[in-house]
């Protein structure tokens, strides 16, 4: 059974390993978070802005000529279609709604690429609520029209000039901020990563996806399960939510495309089950890459957005106990697998969910499967990568 | 008897813990350093164990955690530095480590060697109380080692109490809600909690860090409980000096005088 138990743990992953200091901000949110959520009124409030604001459901699409190439039946989530261009919306409607209730006045979050600061900072502009994001010196500098898009929306950038300056360093950054200013602040997490009850929530959040998946497929196949998900996995929230509903449903596979980066055994990479090991990273026990003396290992990947050294902690369980397979995709193959779908689909991927894509190319199916790979996210943030690629 | 416990036993007011981050400036200065911090008249020597990630730290100490890991740190090393000092260091010496490295050495090898080389006391911010219960309480136990957990201004009462009953060493106070680091002055506020807080008489020892910097900020927090921490004022001493031991001291000496 794939469920977090009451301490916050999936197996030997999880818990809520944080100083003191936050222990106040995070309990807060674990007593109260499970109520807030059941309650109607939540409820309404966040299903109806999926709806009208977000443009949810997402559609189930048919990719046929996909289809055709890869020999199975191949459903893409389009989560490119949410607004703001990926999944990672969801989530920052449900913890805004959910801050708003705690009576809190301002938001916090960390971003790598730029899109959960996007997400982030639209949403507190829908509820005029003031946003901080912290983003890696780094990072800043490789996502310019993000920042942008971040301070058109309203949202103060500060940037991480910390450690490596990327989003490790930008999670510890939000972390110290929220030490800094405990009362009257909430800390969006971007990805099923953190403290509990941080992997648990924002995974119900995403949990949206296969809640669709569900019945789309039903109606278009006449079952409610496919034989696979593929979802990349950077800190795992688009993954949790494209797996959620199957968790316990064992004859679907569960395939976690990690970024490989320059390959597994470059020492540039970020496939964090392949070259991980167990420990504790921003307050929780997962899979991390670390040295032996346990300091933590700057990732690397072509995509911002998977470029983080741990996973959330379900993902290490869903790994350690075989429920998951996870695979390895190179910056190089990521690149050709979103000009094919442009090409096939006309749709051009952003280089995360490239990721998943290729995956077709690394795990076995057979010809009647029917395959759910998980959108999540468009290209247009990654044109300048994509040209920078040159091969299309 | 513990050293920590019959620090506290013959001395109940301004009681000088001292934070130090091993392996900065210098690879080696680890027992410079706490020489130095003994002769300069403090009462207890907090060993920083350097990690690439210290959440609950500000600029200065983690930057000399960054300086210290590139100067090639590590537990291994910082055990090996450590290995007959207590020939020198009579003072208690407590270890300050996110839970992480600490981890991947082996909590339970971490626990025996701290014994080995005359440890007294472990800090660990990012252990949870409820783990530390279920997990290692008994193990601190069994190689004598007292915990230490903080405490911040948003700790309730309740749970004050509750880390008051499974400390065995001294309450580390939070002065603000804040991350390390040294800050002008202590506020109205600030002493409402600190007197808060003595008012509900733990059975444990408190010690007042984050913030504190000098003679005037140690001599008040010390109006408020039985002494202070100091940290990052200390590392900026420790930073750029020409001449450590001389440093130190004289730094120690303006606060203590
Ligand atoms: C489009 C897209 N997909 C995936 C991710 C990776 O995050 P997660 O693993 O939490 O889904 C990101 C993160 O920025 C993203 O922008």
């Amino acid at each position: 059974m794939i469920k977090v138990d009451e301490k916050g743990f999936y197996g030997k992953f999880g818990g809520a390993y944080i100083p003191e200091m936050l222990h106040p901000n995070v309990e807060e949110l674990r007593e109260n978070y499970e109520a807030i959520m059941a309650s109607k009124e939540f409820q309404d409030e966040f299903r109806g802005l999926l709806k009208d604001y977000v443009g949810r459901p997402t559609p189930l699409y048919f990719a046929s000529r996909l289809s055709e190439k890869y020999g199975a039946k191949v459903y893409l989530k389009r989560e490119d279609l949410c607004h703001t261009g990926a999944h990672k919306v969801n989530n920052t409607i449900g913890q805004i709604i959910l801050a708003k209730k705690l009576g809190k006045k301002r938001i916090i979050a960390e971003t790598g690429a730029g899109q959960h600061g996007v997400a982030t900072a639209t949403v507190c502009a829908l509820m005029g609520m003031e946003c901080t994001v912290y983003m890696g010196e780094i990072d800043i500098a490789r996502q310019h029209p993000n920042v942008e898009r971040m301070k058109i929306l309203g949202a103060t950038v500060v940037p991480a000039t910390s450690g490596s300056k990327t989003l490790k360093d930008a999670t510890n950054e939000a972390m110290r901020a929220w030490i800094n200013n405990p009362v009257d602040t909430h800390y969006i997490i971007g990805s099923v990563v953190g403290p509990h009850p941080y992997p648990e929530m924002v995974a119900r959040f995403q949990s949206v996806i296969s809640e669709e998946i569900k019945w789309q497929l039903k109606e278009k196949e006449g079952r409610e399960n496919p034989d696979i998900v593929i979802a990349c996995v950077g800190g795992g929230s688009n993954a949790a939510g494209a797996f959620y509903h199957y968790y316990n449903t064992p004859e679907v596979r569960l395939v976690a495309a990690e970024a490989g980066g320059l390959g597994v055994n470059s020492g540039k990479t970020a496939a964090t089950t392949a070259k991980g090991t167990p420990g504790i990273l921003h307050g929780s026990k997962t899979i991390l890459m670390q040295t032996e003396d346990g300091q933590v290992v700057e990732p690397h990947s072509i995509s911002a957005g998977l470029d983080y050294p741990g996973i959330g902690p379900v993902h290490a369980h869903l790994f350690d106990v075989g429920r998951g397979e996870f695979v390895a995709v190179e910056d190089k193959d990521a690149m050709a697998a979103g000009v094919e779908l442009s090409k096939l689909e006309g749709i051009i991927p952003a280089i995360e969910s490239a990721h998943a894509l290729y995956a077709l190319n690394l795990i076995e199916y057979s010809k009647d499967d029917i395959i759910v790979v998980n959108l999540s996210g468009r290209g247009d943030k990654d044109l300048e990568t994509y040209i920078k690629w040159g091969k299309y | 008897m513990n050293r920590i416990h019959t620090l506290f036993n013959t001395k109940k007011e301004r009681v000088l813990s001292i934070y130090f981050t091993a392996g900065f400036p210098e690879l080696e200065s680890t027992m410079e350093i706490m020489e130095a911090i003994q002769a300069g008249g403090a009462d207890i020597i907090e060993i920083g164990v350097p990690y690439s990630d210290p959440v609950a730290d500000g600029p200065t100490i983690q930057d000399s955690n960054m300086i210290a890991l590139e100067n090639g740190i590590s537990l291994k090393k910082i055990f090996e530095q450590l290995k007959g000092f207590r020939a020198k260091i009579r003072i208690p010496v407590v270890m300050m480590g996110y839970l992480n490295p600490i981890m991947q050495y082996g909590m339970e090898e971490f626990c025996k060697k701290c014994k080995e080389v005359g440890v007294d006391g472990l800090i660990l911010p990012d252990l949870p109380m409820q783990q530390f219960i279920d997990d290692y309480k008994a193990l601190f136990e069994e190689y004598g080692l007292v915990n230490t957990f903080l405490i911040s201004p948003q700790t309730s009462e309740k749970r004050i109490r509750e880390i008051d009953q499974n400390t065995n060493g001294f309450i580390y106070m939070v002065s603000s809600h804040s991350i390390t680091g040294a800050k002008a002055g202590i506020s109205e506020e600030q002493i409402a909690y600190f007197e808060r807080v003595k008012a509900m008489n733990l059975k444990n020892p408190r010690l007042i860090g984050f913030g504190i910097s000098d003679a005037e900020t140690f001599s008040k927090a010390s109006e408020y409980s039985n002494g202070a921490i100091i940290g990052s004022a200390f590392i900026k001493t420790v930073k750029g000096s020409k001449n450590l031991n001389e440093d130190i001291q004289k730094y120690l000496k303006s606060v203590v005088e």
